[in-house]
């Protein structure tokens, strides 16, 4: 059974709060590297608010989810399973993939679609310390000129756009900040 | 005010969470069509069950919605549509575009340039802008994911070499960052130039056809053409006869039964904001202000 701890940190109310959370979302990866305000849900720590908001918007019991081991904790686990319900699976087979960058690595296992389906492909959450100092340069879809941003490293995102329109697409969250980099934009070193 | 038996913007959360994330990839990779699992809405099919979907998945309680109609405020589809979302959603409403942070349309972009608070949702009929050369789902698959689109610029150059020039006037083929062929919705082909650079975030639903698809804001969009026969967006070419707008698309209103007509703005709140400014057309009526 699972400690009632896990069935709080909900939203409050669920169909306008992940309406509002959506928006953060839509916005942040309509624009990537903005920073975004996202709140709502009160997960167990060291999830964040953003990660945790993310997670109520967006996955279910349709997307099978990988827990980094940086996250996969049994408060985590039980969070998830009672608000969520997404089954948990290997990083291979994952929708959406939740933890630190380090514990995400390596990023090439991740699903990047298929050229007939690019959109079979992961959408990873990052939790970082700080979505601030900016460390990139990021150009193409959704920024006028450019934008900069905090990425947890320059290499694998690179990487991921010389595949497009294969390849993943990023949440980065810190405490309520969210941003997002997509597939397809460029990025270059500040 | 709003219908307490329905869940906030009628659809249920599952659906919601469904539509949320295929536009998410929609914006991750621009103009490319994510299908998802459609649902039946409480209008026929051809109304805008795309965008109403779409509309209902991207709606907050704060949002202003604005519905049109060929740039109508007042028709049948918009008013509906307008009407379905304050039961449902009990959201404000406008016709004025400046005031709108969610706009459906439903073939035509507004005249007055949008901003980077306002999303554009369409209605889609047919996404496929190579279904009726290539029938088959299969093969036009195949064809994006190779980037195959010598077919749609032969079916242009047939334009040019039947009719001495591309005659495609509305759902005009367009090239979204180098990448994707995308139909941009049966909007005339004068709001092409519309499409590029927009600092609006510009979503696309097609209901029937299970699709939606994405542009972000400032996305490189480029009209399908040839050098010698460049695109060219294209109107009737006369002045608004109610406020004398010479650079708004216009549509043709037959008046009489001896030929006599007008040309109006299709954009009702463009033209209306027009002449509550005091622009005055050939035939607006006197006294008007």
């Amino acid at each position: 059974m699972a400690a009632p701890a896990a069935l709080a940190g909900g939203f409050a109310r669920p169909a306008e709060d992940a309406a509002r959370a959506f928006r953060a979302c839509l916005e942040a990866m309509a624009r990537p590297g903005r920073i975004e305000q996202i709140r709502g849900a009160e997960p167990p720590a060291p999830l964040s608010v953003a990660a945790g908001s993310v997670l109520l918007t967006l996955v279910d019991d349709t997307t099978p989810l990988f827990l980094a081991p940086s996250h996969d904790r049994p408060e985590i686990r039980e969070w998830i399973a009672f608000h969520c319900a997404a089954p948990l699976v290997p990083a291979e087979d994952a929708a959406v993939a939740l933890g630190s960058w380090e514990a995400l690595h390596p990023a090439g296992r991740f699903r990047t679609g298929t050229p007939d389906y690019p959109d079979r492909s992961a959408t990873l959450i990052v939790e970082m310390p700080a979505l601030t100092p900016p460390n990139a340069r990021l150009t193409g879809p959704g920024i006028e000129t450019a934008h900069e941003a905090r990425l947890p490293e320059i290499a694998a995102f690179q990487e991921n756009r010389v595949g497009f329109p294969l390849g993943f697409d990023c949440y980065f969250t810190s405490g309520s900040g969210l941003a997002a980099l997509p597939r397809s934009t460029h990025v270059e070193a500040l | 005010m709003t219908d307490a038996a329905y869940n906030f913007a009628y659809l249920d959360e599952a659906t919601k969470r469904m539509i949320r994330r295929a536009l998410l990839k929609g914006l991750a990779i621009p103009g490319y069509q994510v299908p998802f699992a459609s649902r039946e809405m409480p209008m026929p099919y051809g109304w805008g069950t795309g965008g109403v979907q779409v509309t209902a998945a991207c709606l907050t309680p704060g949002d202003t919605l604005k519905v049109i109609d060929q740039g109508a405020d007042d028709t049948t589809n918009a008013v509906s549509i307008r009407k379905f979302f304050e039961r449902t959603a009990g959201v404000a409403t406008t016709e004025r575009t400046a005031g709108a942070s969610v706009i459906q349309t439903r073939h035509r972009i507004p005249e007055k340039p949008l901003t980077e608070g306002q999303i554009l949702v369409y209605q889609v009929p047919i996404p496929e802008p190579l279904r009726f050369l290539e029938p088959r789902e299969s093969e036009t698959r195949r064809m994006h994911a190779l980037e195959e689109y010598g077919l749609m610029h032969v079916k242009l150059y047939e334009d040019v070499a039947r009719h001495g020039a591309i005659a495609t006037s509305y759902a005009y083929p367009v090239r979204v960052e180098g990448r994707y062929v995308m139909d941009p919705s049966p909007i005339p082909k004068f709001d092409n130039p519309k499409l590029s650079g927009m600092a609006a975030i510009q979503l696309f639903g097609a209901g029937r056809e299970q699709r939606v698809y994405a542009l972000p804001p400032y996305s490189r969009v480029v009209s399908l053409d040839f050098e010698d026969h460049p695109f060219e967006p294209t109107k009737a070419d006369h002045d608004c006869d109610l406020c004398g707008a010479s650079a708004s698309y216009l549509d043709e209103v037959i008046t009489d039964d001896a030929g006599g007509r007008m040309f109006v703005c299709s954009d009702t709140d463009y033209c209306a904001g027009r002449r509550a400014a005091g622009q005055r057309g050939r035939l607006a009526p006197e006294g008007e202000a």
